[in-house]
């Protein structure tokens, strides 16, 4: 079947969208920068078209109707199995980098030592993968880096101190291995990952294994398909690295402005604050853009800036929305200057403001230099969707509401629990356009 | 950046910059200025600072004045990526951060013993002549540069087009001070008699170098634009706004600009940039505002390598708007002076700018308007976003607005820049592809 792809590189994380000939939203995939955007955009898009499959299974299995009312299990049992098998061969991966690491390292006497202990260390994290995986099971991230490596921190400290070596030699040989493992792309075991993923669920629910034949074919139905890359868009700051001809990359203003209309097709004005900038746009009927206003030779007011005062206050960047949220009385932070904001916040302390009270201000602060870039571009105007990572913030939702309805009146306001995808969702639909609309055929980059 | 840090661009300086011959000849017209500022003294000729908006050059020759241009200076520095040097220095000396960077780079380049962009060392002006043409920084900027060397000032006051037409008491008022202030002082400075038939000849120089400056500009009515109006144009404007109009010299210019554009526009071709011709021709834009000094090439390719030209520019208009029909006028030189200082573009109204920009748009069919806002240019960019929304709902095309600096080169953020161009042009694509589709 055609695919169409939009690839959003972001400065924090990549994210893919997968659409179909009619448009509907098939996967999406998501996965860290991690300053490589080559990596970055091929694990993303080859995640959404996991997703993709994952949402045919969906369909396929929903119309044969071979699993009435045990579907959902069934399927979330299904992921599950999968990541468990792809976080096995990562881990097997970074077992063996890490084993070839310690042969270059300098470790001296302590090298056979560390080799023992480094064996262990996989061994017990191995051990440990189904329980990260179990139903049920919170983990903190879904990237590979994050899992194992706070896994391999902990069981790494256990395991030097009873060997009795250095936990740093440890370290020392993670480091230099997590960036090349990282940076391998398992495509070609996608589909041997869901196979053996699929043994192990018919394990895991019996019920399900006395339908295997009903349950099999449409899975390996969809496998077998092929999902043709037909049209690849870029956005984001790592646009430029993808390997597609200039006609392939958009802007991610256009990105945003289009994505932000397939979401919520009455959009009118978007807003996007975003890690590393603020952008408000205005749209047309068909999602083009009309006129763009960013924050422009200083990045006062985007999400850093929350960053930075969680990182002021120790705080997560998740607790300051609900901290701001217990707030009973109205505090003026004036300054839009990150690092300004962050004097003020500890004057007020000295002062004694409650916290929760100097949360709300710092959010409605964001907020106000959000209003004057959105009053550059045009105004708002109904309906008015607010994407970004900021737009997941409540306090920062809230301080919006109220600065709208001040300034303009009553509007409708979109927020999509989507929004991370929203760039992504636009290049997707230009990628579609290009091909249906335009009659376009991809072309590489020179 | 720090003050001893090394400016790529300086370093790469011998690389095969491709130009025209008119701008290879425009280049060897400014730097001669520099090598007659730098010998005035020995020559036994008085020097004169003047600014370059509604500048009377003309009436300067007169008195055999060699003539400094301050803000020329200061771009021509920022060109040579000298400026940031400067413009710390003059900081360092109490000039606040948020002062005009043209002032702090010229400020900056007296500190450093007044050494010219050429490398030559520009003399202690005898008179400054200030022309006061809509931008109220010209007399703090004079006014420090008095304080520094004790030399004469003599001002020429220049009423705002606040209703936006010049009024005959407004042209009666400006002739009034030639004749009883500024023509006396330049007099007694220079020792030289006032000769009006002399004004005439250089008029008539002048008038000769705009017909056929107005042609060029104009050229880029066409389809592909033979020139870029905004990046090329600064080249073309820089002999007539500065301290050639008059002279044989600029007339000749201008003669040959004129000759090679039109052979250009008979081949069909498109303008010629540092990298070569410019490939096809995908946007037409206006640009309002100046353009940035210090990163002045890399601020141009970024249009070039999208297909896109600037067809018409206000900036190219700062000295003079010939292209609405003003000439120097040999039969009438003082009244003609006048309304040449009263009707420079940094002394219009926002109604006047706005119909101006429209003008444009329509004329030169380009596909939309683009402001660069200049951090440091309170006359230039106050009510730009007015200019902005009003443009863009009398033409119905797409706007933009980007923020750099003239010579501070702090100020220029290439990724961001070149993301919201990028953004811009494919908006203006994508608003043409929907055209079409729906």
């Amino acid at each position: 079947m055609r695919c169409f792809i939009g690839i959003d590189l972001g400065s924090t994380t990549t994210k893919a969208v997968v659409i179909d000939e009619n448009q509907n939203i098939l996967g999406r995939g998501i996965t860290n920068s991690r300053s490589n955007y080559d990596t970055a955009a091929a694990i993303a898009k080859q995640e959404a078209l996991v997703n993709s499959r994952f949402h045919l299974f969906r369909e396929a299995l929903g119309s044969a109707g071979a699993l009435d009312g045990a579907l959902d299990a069934f399927l979330a049992q299904l992921e599950r199995d999968f990541r468990s098998e792809q976080y096995l061969e990562q881990l097997g991966d970074l077992a063996a980098t890490c084993q070839r690491s310690l042969a270059t390292a300098k470790f001296g006497d302590a090298t056979a030592a560390v080799g023992v202990a480094l064996t262990e260390v996989f061994g017990r994290l191995a051990a440990e993968a189904p329980q990260l995986f179990a139903p049920g099971a919170k983990r903190k991230s879904d990237f590979f880096r994050d899992i194992a490596g706070s896994q391999y921190l902990a069981t790494g400290e256990a395991v030097a101190k009873e060997a009795g070596i250095r936990y740093d030699f440890l370290l020392n040989v993670f480091d230099r291995s997590i960036i090349e493992v990282e940076n391998r792309v398992y495509g070609d075991s996608i589909r041997r990952h869901l196979l053996a993923a699929l043994e192990r669920t018919f394990v895991a629910l019996p019920d399900t294994a006395a339908r295997r034949q009903q349950v099999e074919a449409p899975i390996k139905g969809i496998l077998d398909m092929d999902m043709e890359e037909t049209y690849v868009v870029g956005t984001g700051y790592g646009r430029a690295r993808l390997p597609f001809s200039k006609e392939h990359i958009r802007s991610e203003i256009l990105c945003h402005g289009l994505g932000a209309h397939m979401m919520h097709p009455g959009t009118a004005t978007v807003l996007d604050i975003g890690g590393q900038d603020t952008k408000a746009i205005q749209v047309d009927p068909h999602g083009i853009v009309e006129s763009f206003q960013m924050n422009d030779r200083c990045a006062a007011g985007c999400g850093r800036y929350l960053g930075y005062i969680a990182d002021e206050m120790n705080m997560g960047l998740h607790e300051l929305g609900p901290m701001a949220m217990k707030s009973t009385k109205t505090i003026r932070i004036n300054s839009t200057c990150t690092v300004f904001a962050g004097a003020e916040l500890r004057d007020r302390l000295s002062l004694g403001d409650r916290r929760e009270d100097i949360m709300a201000g710092l959010h409605r602060a964001i907020i106000l230099r959000a209003m004057s870039i959105l009053a550059r571009s045009g105004g708002i105007r109904n309906e008015f969707t607010f994407t970004g990572g900021v737009a997941k913030n409540e306090a920062a939702v809230k301080a919006l509401k109220d600065l709208v309805r001040e300034n303009y009146g009553d509007l409708k306001l979109n927020i999509n629990p989507d929004s991370i995808y929203t760039g992504a969702l636009g290049g997707a639909t230009f990628a579609w356009r290009a091909v249906v609309e335009e009659g376009k055929v991809a072309e590489a980059r020179q | 950046m720090t003050a001893t840090a090394p400016m790529p661009a300086s370093v790469k300086k011998p690389q095969n910059v491709q130009k025209e011959d008119a701008m290879w000849l425009q280049k060897e017209l400014i730097n001669s200025n520099y090598h007659d500022l730098a010998t005035a003294h020995q020559n036994g000729r008085k020097v004169s600072a003047t600014f370059v908006p509604g500048n009377l050059n003309e009436l300067l020759m007169c008195f055999d004045f060699a003539r400094s241009l301050p803000e020329t200076n200061a771009l021509q520095n920022g060109m040579r990526k000298k400026s940031g040097k400067m413009i710390m220095d003059a900081e360092r000396d109490g000039q606040s951060e948020d002062v005009c960077t043209y002032v702090k780079a010229d400020l900056g380049m007296m500190m450093g013993g007044e050494i010219g962009p050429t490398g030559e060392v520009l003399p202690r002006p005898d008179l400054l002549l200030l022309s006061y043409t809509g931008c109220f920084t010209f007399m703090k900027w004079f006014e420090l540069i008095r304080h520094k060397y004790g030399c004469e000032t003599v001002m020429l006051h220049v009423p705002y087009q606040g209703e936006g037409r010049i009024a005959p008491n407004m042209r009666d008022y400006v002739v009034r001070q030639l004749k009883e202030t500024v023509i006396p002082t330049l007099e007694r400075i220079s020792g030289v008699k006032f000769d009006i038939d002399r004004l005439r000849q250089y008029m008539r120089e002048s008038q000769k170098a705009e017909d056929d400056l107005v042609a060029v500009l104009q050229s880029a009515k066409n389809r592909p634009s033979p020139i870029d109006g905004y990046f090329g144009a600064v080249y073309y404007i820089g002999p007539i706004f500065t301290a050639f109009r008059g002279m044989p010299e600029a007339t000749e210019y201008y003669r040959v600009l004129r000759r090679e554009i039109e052979q250009r526009v008979r081949e069909g071709k498109g303008p010629v940039t540092p990298e070569g011709e410019m490939g096809e021709e995908k946007y037409r834009l206006v640009v309002e505002g100046p353009p940035n000094w210090t990163s002045f090439r890399e601020f141009w390719k970024m249009f070039y390598d999208e297909g896109a030209v600037v067809v018409s520019s206000t900036y190219a208009k700062v000295g003079g708007l010939y292209d609405f029909g003003f000439r120097h006028d040999a039969d009438r030189p003082l009244e003609s002076l006048a309304e040449y200082c009263l009707g420079c573009y940094t002394n219009l109204n926002l109604p006047s700018r706005i119909d101006m920009i429209c003008r444009y748009i329509d004329e030169y069919q380009a596909d939309g308007l683009l402001i660069n806002s200049i951090k440091s240019c309170n006359s230039f960019s106050a009510g730009q976003l007015l200019i902005l929304r009003e443009v863009e709902k009398r033409t119905g095309k797409p706007a933009a607005f980007i923020e750099t600096d003239l010579v501070d080169p702090r100020y220029f953020s290439a990724a961001n820049v070149k993301n919201r161009l990028e953004s811009y042009f494919q908006m203006v694509k994508a608003k043409r592809v929907a055209a079409g589709a729906h």
